[in-house]
């Protein structure tokens, strides 16, 4: 095991690939996909709209916001989704595009 | 549209043992939750958790499964993965569900919403590898993935659970970086009385804290000028404690200065809300049946006033009996007969939170951040900016939100609103309650055209039939 890794997993679990931002990564099939995503190593999942800052999960609950992926073209709180075979995730890009629920 | 008699918002304890106390009185029941499985956070994925992760995690989280279990037997409807965004006209509740809009209505409506972590602006606090304590138990409870170099910062026993927890899982943390003193410590002293008569947490307090002087865990206490360094991602805590200066390198940061009040729904409805001087928060009105102002509305659980999940669960059990009893499915006497022994149990469980309360309050840091820290996460909006907006005669939380976007982000004021008014009525001299709090309006969450449309047709669907 690399313990160079944030994270330690106590599970070994099935794998699926995924792709975030087009490297492909083999995560936990059915798995909370902010947990997957930082298991593997994934420390940042978006930048802001305004200053570009670099932000991953915060409270893993559904109520921060700063876990947001885009999949299939919408944005989403990684942390409320699941990992599925083949999911395309990709940074929301900063700025553009990027959230805005009002 | 579904009719029942009863919605419940939120499947953790205060919920599910509402709904279930509910529905074996014989009312229909739709319960409501986020989560694809029930538990709330608290017992977050209870019923999937292996053996392995049960040990580390304690006889407490397990706990939950009776919970889980006593709701299905119960024969309520559970809408999983059901992101609840509008609550109006006594009651229609709008929520989506996997890309779906769709809508339920019910004549009572507990919300058993929960809990938030307590905002905690600190320098650093929005780099990559910073999250609530919070947060670091679901990755844990959900996932079984536990930090390997972390810090754990601020005040209260959830610092000390998580952190044996750690110890327990082979992956202890760092150090605890403690932001109460002693003389909290002393100052608690006078509710010792009453958190002895608590039910055991005094004992469950010191077990944890001597696992972790025997995984000699380093604990500093009293610590002050906080911040986290790094430039993509936290690489280390510096603080001062006992007058020494602190470097910790890590590259996960925890951090936890107490829990308040979820109060999003109930605030949507128009419930009126007031400082809790004790816990530093504010609190919905409710009466001891947990029924507030508001008609038919009822909020249960630790989004009425912290209390911790055993009392969530006996206030959801004593809400559900005053609705049965409004909607005539047990008679009054039933109700007191019934309800009776719920209330006993749960003063019992309240009694050690004065206690601790007073002996881990919150870091005064935190509260009053430095100009330069930032405040709202989603907008980036910093402490300088909200004292600016004071002195340019700002008095309110929704003037400030006008002047610089503060709380009009993604997560809608969540971890921002109690700063924002803490700071405010700091520049002002007034209080809390003077100086207010968001005005939230639906959707709670993020709803998409596609999703709006997609009940536009569900509802064309249901007219046909």
């Amino acid at each position: 095991m690399n313990n160079d890794l944030q994270f330690l997993e106590l599970d070994k679990k099935a794998t699926v690939p995924v792709t975030f931002d087009g490297q492909r990564l083999n995560l936990p099939d059915g798995e909370n996909l902010a947990a997957a995503l930082l298991a593997a190593g994934i420390q940042t999942f978006r930048h802001t709209a305004k200053s570009g800052a670099p932000r991953g999960p915060f409270c893993m609950m559904g109520a921060c916001f700063d876990c947001l992926v885009e999949i299939d073209g919408v944005v989403r709180q990684a942390c409320m989704l699941e990992v599925e075979p083949g999911l395309e995730i990709a940074r929301p890009s900063a700025g553009g595009g990027d959230h805005d629920p009002q | 549209m579904t009719h029942s008699d009863i919605i419940v918002v939120g499947a953790g304890p205060a919920g599910m043992a509402a709904a279930a106390m509910a529905a074996r009185h014989g009312a229909t029941v739709t319960l409501l939750d986020e989560q694809p499985r029930p538990g709330g956070q608290i017992y977050r994925d209870v019923d999937r958790a292996e053996q392995q992760r049960i040990d580390i995690l304690g006889k407490e989280y397990q706990h939950g499964a009776t919970l889980t279990q006593d709701m299905r037997n119960a024969g309520i409807t559970h809408v999983t993965g059901a992101v609840v965004w509008a609550i109006e006209d006594s009651f229609t509740v709008s929520y989506t569900q996997h890309g779906q809009a769709a809508q339920v209505s019910a004549d009572r409506i507990i919300l058993a919403t929960g809990a938030l972590e307590r905002p905690m602006p600190l320098p650093g606090w929005t780099l990559p590898g910073v999250m609530t304590a919070g947060a670091g138990q679901i990755l844990l409870k959900q996932s079984g993935v536990l930090a390997r170099n972390a810090v754990l910062v601020g005040s209260g026993p959830l610092l000390y659970l998580i952190a044996a927890q750690m110890v327990r899982a082979g992956t202890p943390p760092r150090a605890l970086v403690e932001t109460q003193s002693r003389h909290d410590l002393l100052r608690a002293a006078k509710h010792f009385g009453g958190a002895l008569r608590g039910s055991g947490y005094l004992v469950k307090g010191l077990k944890l804290l001597a696992q972790l002087v025997r995984a000699r865990v380093p604990r500093y206490t009293g610590a002050t000028d906080i911040a986290i360094e790094g430039g993509a991602r936290a690489e280390a805590v510096t603080f001062r404690s006992r007058g020494r200066a602190q470097r910790i390198a890590c590259d996960t940061v925890m951090l936890h200065h107490g829990v308040v009040p979820n109060t999003q729904a109930a605030r949507s409805i128009d419930v009126p809300h007031l400082w809790d001087s004790a816990q530093h928060c504010f609190s919905p009105v409710t009466d001891p049946w947990g029924a507030t102002p508001v008609d038919g509305v009822f909020v249960a659980g630790d989004g009425a006033g912290i209390g911790g999940a055993n009392v969530a669960e006996h206030a959801g059990r004593i809400s559900a009996l005053k609705a049965l009893q409004e909607l005539g499915q047990i008679s009054p006497q039933a109700r007191d007969d019934l309800a009776a022994p719920l209330v006993r149990q749960k003063a019992k469980e309240n009694a050690v939170r004065p206690f601790l309360d007073a002996a881990y309050p919150p870091c005064a840091q935190a509260l009053a951040p430095a100009d330069s820290t930032l405040v709202c996460r989603c907008e980036e909006v910093r402490a300088g900016d909200i004292r600016r907006y004071a002195k340019l005669g700002c008095l309110g939380p929704n003037q400030a939100k006008a002047f610089g976007r503060a709380g009009m982000g993604a997560c809608q004021g969540r971890y921002c609103g109690l700063s924002v008014t803490a700071i405010l009525a700091q520049e002002n001299s007034l209080g809390p309650d003077d100086t207010g709090y968001f005005r939230i309006r639906p959707p709670l969450k993020p709803v998409t055209l596609g999703e709006l449309a997609s009940m536009h047709d569900n509802n064309a669907a249901d007219a046909a039939e």
